[in-house]
Formats: structure tokens, C-alpha cells, sequence
């Protein structure tokens, strides 16, 4: 075996590789995102229904109802529109009316958003870029996000 | 005082690393050995001033001198002892802290050990070195300085973060730091090479252990801090897939290749210039995984608060390192001398198959975690890569590797003998068949990848038992012949066979407890029952104790299994009044062998009843264990003969053993 073959096959392998990898990756990218919304983008249907994202905003203060069975329903708002969330589980513990949450699911067919996933933060003062943004968005920074970071402390 | 004193200290370590960026360069070049010399001295002097500030801050929180800004913002005085040296680094000041301390730390070491280095190799070493840690004394004091003192002193702190209060802050951000700092040496060998235009197959033997030390101890790291998010955080998991974690992952994984590749290197004097580019990816993906971290630009679970403007300065030292090195080695890397290339079928091979595949996975990695980022400066649109794509992209990749694992080391140098190997590997392949069958047998139509995974974890287990079986002879049956072989076996033989076993017993418990556990959610009464797996666990009621600086409300459960009791379970919330009523969820773990029971508070309900979280975790702690075995068998490689005598002259202690 020359060196040019043995050249040949070493780089033949890596390409194979690769392009395995290339192909991996761009299938499952397809597949496996997921959208960030406000609730205003889901009001503005630019969500599908059934499809996976992700919803960001504020829990609304006095929206949380405990039901049977670990059932919790709760509106999270981006100051401009709200979005009624059901969720079945255990929240995290930083779950709070009035605090920042992002909440995995799929808009169901009435409007109600149906998270599986509540993702938890492990501190107080912290709020997901993306909801941040949100309310800027919505010009609601000022009055909503900051006497909730006051009030944390 | 103090604190003045550990800011003054900071900003004199400061100093020397610029006297040190550029007097051991001017030294080599113009042949001066006393400038070259210079740097031996400066690099042991900043790690005393860098561990001098490191100890006042320390000084500062164990005293609760709440003058300090820092020590108000996270610490509390009726917080443990232990606590309050951890809460040192359970900030972002105190932890990039922890960080340049860490840097100081090797250099020292390449400074004191690293007498059988060439002078003007160690001396541009140190320079490199002293370039990082410039850039991150200057980001400390401009940017995150653990000193600054509040005009009015507070009586009483703020309290650290509840979550972080965990014995898992004492030994995580350690390991990892050692791990993601260690692998600055390899990039200052690798930029040294460069500037010298010169690199043997010695290079790689000195570049091994320390590669080899950062390499164990981020394999801890990333252990420890999967384990502790797993009981801490109450949900169960042991890996997201989430930025922070990816972003551990990527220098491990490109560590992994550059531990290999270098073997190649020392051995048969090829690969040098991907050994060389691997040793500046690593550590740049080091740097990449601190950015990650402290700027908070991708959301992440475990992203505490953090300053954008911290961000950019890291950003800018991120650019400067990554696309410095990166342009020296495009100019400088042709001039290399390129070693020889080998037959397809060898040790060679092997290897480079283990570093395609490695580098791979970590690109992969790099891509989903950094493709929400560049979409959004793109289109503005917001995503977020989840699991599913890592698992279909990782692990697609991870197979063929993890089949090829049993090959590497039974393959012989330069010209080996693929069916000669595949028939050495029948007994091992015989193991796995057998494994598979089995599960197969048993769990039906349920997983059916699950006995797939099995079987793959079995043949690498084995695979590793024919490498040592072969080498100590065991098929001769005499125990003398076994003995003599077994003592007379490389350590560093020893070390691979023991790491590639403990791959197996990871992916064991990677399939078992993602395959077949199982978890329960449900609202519990007082003498009410729940049973998962063949467990039954009997809520007794509720207890209220006060802790050192929180109030915790536990929940008693017993647990029997066909009616015997077997142990108590007693998850609990935890409230700190000092941090505003900010509670925390302390699952409790029933460890049977390797196999756990976990179980989680959630929130009372109205009618008096309390929500659980309750998961049977079969094998789960084998995960943990194989990583630990891992680390276990680098630490016997480490302890090799041939890395501790240098090529040129013997030196007893070219690797020095961690501090701690």
C-alpha cells in the first residue's frame, strides 16, 4: 500500500464521518427544536396547534388554582396578552405568581396551553433572557419585572 | 484590612504576570537564560499572592466581615462552618477567583516540576501561561472584583443561594476548575511548540500527565455535578443536555481525543499537528464553557444571576486566546515536520478512529448548543435545542466508538491484524450475546434498544478483561506466571484496560436507569401508601425541625419491601428566611447496591394531602461509579514509570499530584 492510498483512506474515513455527522445533525435539527413564543406570539397564532415550544413570560399574580390530583392551571403574561397554562406535576420551588417561568408544550386546539414541562431556575433573581426580552418587548420591564426583583431580596 | 490586603495581592500577581508574558520570549529567543529563568521565580511568586488574596477573601467569609460586598451578598452568619469556606467560590467573583488560582496553581507546578523541560520550552511555556492569567487578573479587577466594600456596614448577610448550600459546592466546582484550568498547560505546550517551530515526540510525553491530571479531574467534576443535580434538583435527572452541562462536555470530549491522539504521537512521532491543534481546541472549548457559564447568554437550568458586561470582557479574552492561537498555528503549524502515515489497520488507526469519532460527537455537541445563538442573530427567531437532538446525534456517534474500544488496545502497533483481534474478542463478543439474550428474554418487546446498550456495555466491559487477561497470560494457569506478568505490567496498561472497563459500567447504568425506571407522582395523606418496583412506602406524617439557618419540613416515609422494613425516606422542604422565604427541595436517596429509590416533595394541597415525586432508579449509581473508576484508572496511568521519568534526564516528580 502506498503512502498516497493510505493518505486516501485516512482522509476517505473522516469525510464518511462527517458527512455521517452533517447528516445526523441537519435531520435532527429539523426534528428536535423548539420555539420560543410570548404569549403574544401564541395569541397571534405563530404557534401550530399541537406543535412543541416553549412559552416565557410572567407568572400572572392571582391566576395560580390548585386542583385534584396534582392539576395546576395558571395565565402567564407578557403584559400585553395573557395565556391560561395547565400543567399535571410538581412545579420547581422558584415557581411563584408574579416571577418569570418558561414552560414547555403545545397550544392545545381551545387555546389553553398544555405544558409537560415546567423548567426550574436555581435562583431567584434570575430570569431567562428570553422572558426578559419579552417584556421589553412589551415595554412591561420597567413596571412588572422590577419591583418583583426588589421584592425578592 | 484584609480585604484591602487580598485586592493588593491580586493586583501585585497582576504585575508579575505582565513581567512574566514577556521576559522568558525575550529570554529564549535572545538565549538569556536569567530572563529565561525570571519566569520560574515570578510564576511561584503569583501563585503566593494569588493564593494570598484567595485566603483573605476566605478570611473575610469565615469572619462574616460583611463590610465586604461579596461576603453580604452570599453569605450568612449562622451558616455552617463548611459552608462558609465553600461560599467562597459559590459566586461569580469569588469563583473566577477560584479560577486564577487554580491557573497560578499550574504554573507553579510546570514551574517547580518541570525541571527535565528543554529552558526554552518551559520558559515560553510559562510566558503563555502568564498570558491567560493576565487576561483573567484584568477581568477580575475591572469586572468582578470579591473586594469591593459596601459604605454602610450590613449587620447581617444575604445568605448564599440555598441550592448551593450542599456539600456538592465543596468538591464540584474544584474538580471542574482543575479540569478546564488544567488543560491550560497542554495549550501553552501547544502555543510554545509553536513559537518554537519545534515539537517531538518528547513534547507529548511531557504534555501526557498533565493532559492526563485535567482530563481526571474534569471527569470528577462533570460526576460530581451530574450527581448533584440529580438529588438536587428534585426531578430525577442526571443529564439535560442543557448549555452549562454541554459545556463541560465539549473539553472532556476533546480532552479524551487529545489524550489519545498524544499517545500516538509519543509512541510513533505522527499526528503532531492535530495532537497540537486538539491541545488549543481543548482548552479553548475550556474557555468557551467559562463564557457560556458567566455570560448567561444561553438560558440554561442551571444559570444562576449574571452581568452582561462581564460577558463581552470574557468574550473578548475568548476571542483574543482562541483566534491568537488559532492564526500562530495556521502560520506556524507547516512548519512542523509532519510525521510519517501508517497502515489502516493498527494501533495508529485505532487511535485516530477513537479521535474522529471524539471530535465528531464534540462538534455535534457544539453545534446544538450553539445554534440557538447563532439562529437568533441570524432571524431573531428564539429556540432552544432540547435532548432529543443530542440523543440522536450523540449517540449515533458514540456507538461505533464504543464497539471499537475493545479493539484499540489488542491491535498492535504499525501493522495489526483486525481478524487476529476480532478472534481474541470472540469470548468478550460471547459475553455480550449472552447479555443480550437475556434482557432480551426478560423485558420482551418493551426497550428495544435497551438490550442492545446492554450487550454493547458488556463487550467493552470484556473487552477491557481479554486486554489485561491476554497480557498477564492467563491462559498458562500457573499462578506464578500470572503474578510475575501482572507485576510486571505497565501501570499505564493497567490504567487504560481499568478506564475502558469503567465506560461499560457507565453505559450500564446510563441504559438501565433511563430504560427500565420507573416514577410515580401523587398526592399522599398521612398512613397512606405508595409502591413503585416492588417497594412499598407508607407516609407517616409530617415533622418540623429547625435547621442551622433554615426551617425544614420533612416528610417521614418507611419503606418495606414484602413487608419488611427496609429503611426511612425522609424528603423535606427547606425554607431560608434570609433569603426571603426561598424554599428548596432535599430529596431523600435509599441506596440499594447500586440502585436507588428517590423520592421528592412537591407542594401541599388544599384537602392536606402532599404531592410526591417518587422514582425507582435501577443501576443508576453506576453512571457516577464509572466515571469515578475512570478517573480511578488515569490516576494509575499518571502513576506510570514512563511518565515519571522524562525523556533528556530522569526527574523523580515530573508529576506532581494534585494539591487537595
Amino acid at each position: 500500500m502506498t503512502r498516497k492510498h493510505r493518505r486516501l483512506i485516512l482522509i476517505g474515513s473522516s469525510l464518511g464521518v462527517l458527512a455521517f455527522a452533517v447528516a445526523l445533525v441537519l435531520s435532527s435539527l429539523r426534528d428536535s427544536i423548539v420555539f420560543f413564543n410570548s404569549p403574544t406570539d401564541i395569541a397571534e397564532h405563530k404557534a401550530a396547534p399541537g406543535k412543541r415550544v416553549r412559552l416565557g413570560g410572567m407568572v400572572k399574580m392571582g391566576s395560580l388554582e390548585r386542583g385534584d390530583n396534582l392539576q395546576l392551571r395558571f395565565e402567564v403574561t407578557d403584559g400585553n396578552k395573557d395565556i391560561l397554562v395547565s400543567y399535571r406535576g410538581i412545579v420547581p420551588d422558584l415557581f411563584r405568581e408574579g416571577q418569570g417561568v418558561v414552560a414547555e408544550g403545545h397550544v392545545e386546539p381551545g387555546g389553553t396551553f398544555a405544558a409537560d414541562t415546567v423548567l426550574a431556575k436555581h435562583d431567584e433573581n434570575y430570569m431567562p433572557r428570553e422572558v426578559v426580552e419579552t417584556l421589553k418587548k412589551q415595554g412591561h420591564w420597567q413596571e412588572t419585572a422590577a419591583p418583583v426583583k426588589q421584592s425578592a431580596r | 484590612m484584609i480585604a484591602e490586603l487580598g485586592h493588593y495581592a491580586l493586583v501585585l500577581a497582576l504585575a508579575l504576570a505582565l513581567i512574566q508574558s514577556w521576559s522568558p520570549v525575550v529570554g529564549a529567543r535572545k538565549g538569556d537564560v536569567a530572563l529565561m529563568k525570571l519566569a520560574d521565580s515570578t510564576a511561584l511568586a503569583q501563585f503566593g499572592f494569588v493564593a494570598l488574596a484567595f485566603a483573605a477573601l476566605t478570611y473575610c467569609y469565615v469572619t462574616s466581615d460583611f463590610s465586604v460586598a461579596n461576603v453580604f451578598e452570599n453569605s450568612h452568619t449562622r451558616m455552617p462552618l463548611i459552608y462558609k469556606f465553600t461560599s467562597v467560590w459559590g459566586n461569580h467573583e469569588g469563583s473566577m477567583l477560584l479560577w486564577v488560582l487554580i491557573l497560578a496553581f499550574f504554573g507553579a507546578l510546570v514551574a517547580l516540576f518541570g525541571t527535565n523541560l528543554p529552558a526554552t520550552l518551559k520558559a515560553n511555556v510559562l510566558a503563555v501561561q502568564s498570558w491567560i492569567a493576565a487576561a483573567f487578573y484584568l477581568f477580575i479587577l475591572f469586572t468582578s472584583n470579591p473586594f469591593r466594600r459596601l459604605a454602610e456596614v450590613p449587620v447581617e448577610g444575604r445568605d448564599l443561594n440555598p441550592i448551593l448550600q450542599d456539600f456538592g459546592l465543596a468538591v464540584h466546582p474544584p474538580m471542574l476548575y482543575l479540569g478546564y484550568v488544567g488543560f491550560s498547560i497542554a495549550f501553552s505546550f501547544a502555543v510554545a511548540a509553536l513559537i518554537e517551530g519545534r515539537i517531538d515526540a518528547a513534547w507529548a510525553r511531557w504534555v501526557r500527565p498533565w493532559t492526563l491530571l485535567a482530563w481526571m479531574c474534569l471527569t470528577v467534576g462533570i460526576a460530581m455535578g451530574s450527581y448533584w443535580a440529580y438529588y438536587e434538583l428534585g426531578w430525577g435527572g442526571w443529564w439535560f443536555w442543557d448549555p452549562v452541562e454541554n459545556a463541560s462536555l465539549m473539553p472532556w470530549l476533546a480532552g479524551t481525543a487529545l489524550l489519545h491522539s498524544a499517545v500516538v504521537m509519543e509512541k510513533r512521532s505522527s499526528l503532531k499537528v492535530w495532537t497540537i491543534l486538539l491541545a488549543i481546541l481543548t482548552f479553548s472549548l475550556s474557555l468557551i464553557g467559562t463564557f457560556l457559564v458567566r455570560s448567561g447568554v444561553l438560558t440554561s437550568v442551571h444559570t444562576f444571576s449574571n452581568d452582561p458586561a462581564r460577558g463581552l470582557f470574557i468574550l473578548v479574552i475568548l476571542m483574543v486566546f482562541i483566534g491568537g492561537s488559532l492564526a500562530l498555528f495556521a502560520w506556524r503549524a507547516p512548519l512542523l515536520k509532519q510525521g510519517g502515515l501508517f497502515a489502516p489497520i493498527s494501533r495508529e488507526s485505532a487511535l485516530v478512529f477513537n479521535n474522529l469519532f471524539l471530535a465528531t460527537a464534540c462538534a455535534t455537541v457544539f453545534v446544538g448548543t450553539l445554534y440557538p445563538l447563532v439562529l437568533e442573530m441570524a432571524t431573531g427567531d428564539k429556540i432552544s435545542v432540547g435532548a432529543p437532538f443530542f440523543n440522536l446525534t450523540f449517540g449515533p456517534l458514540f456507538v461505533p466508538l464504543l464497539i471499537a474500544v475493545p479493539f484499540g488496545p489488542l491491535l498492535a502497533w504499525k501493522r495489526g491484524d483486525l481478524y487476529g483481534v476480532a478472534q481474541r474478542l470472540l469470548a468478550a463478543c460471547a459475553v455480550a450475546m449472552i447479555g443480550l439474550a437475556v434482557i432480551f428474554a426478560f423485558n420482551g418487546a418493551q426497550s428495544v434498544l435497551a438490550p442492545f446498550g446492554i450487550g454493547l456495555a458488556l463487550f467493552v466491559m470484556a473487552g477491557a478483561l481479554t486486554d489485561i487477561a491476554e497480557r498477564i497470560d492467563l491462559r498458562s494457569m500457573s499462578i506464578e506466571t500470572i503474578g510475575r506478568r501482572a507485576a510486571g505490567m505497565p501501570r499505564s496498561s493497567w490504567g487504560t484496560a481499568i478506564a475502558h472497563f469503567a465506560l461499560g459500567i457507565t453505559l450500564m447504568g446510563i441504559v438501565s436507569a433511563s430504560t427500565w425506571g420507573s416514577e410515580r407522582i401523587v398526592a399522599l395523606k398521612p398512613s397512606q401508601t405508595v409502591s413503585i418496583s416492588g417497594y412499598d412506602l407508607v407516609f407517616d406524617g409530617m415533622v418540623s425541625r429547625d435547621g442551622s439557618n433554615y426551617r425544614e419540613t420533612a416528610a417521614h416515609f418507611t419503606v418495606r419491601k414484602q413487608g419488611a422494613v427496609i429503611g426511612i425516606m425522609e424528603p423535606s422542604k427547606r425554607v431560608f428566611p434570609s433569603r426571603d422565604g426561598m424554599s428548596t427541595t432535599e430529596a431523600a436517596l435509599l441506596t440499594r447496591g447500586v440502585s436507588q429509590i428517590y423520592l421528592s416533595l412537591g407542594d401541599n394541597n388544599a384537602d392536606g394531602s402532599i404531592a410526591v415525586r417518587l422514582y425507582h432508579k435501577p443501576l443508576v449509581l453506576l453512571i457516577w461509579l464509572g466515571a469515578l473508576v475512570m478517573a480511578f484508572g488515569g490516576a494509575l496511568s499518571l502513576s506510570d514509570r514512563r511518565l515519571r521519568i522524562g525523556a533528556p534526564k530522569p526527574a523523580a516528580r515530573i508529576v506532581a499530584q494534585p494539591a487537595e
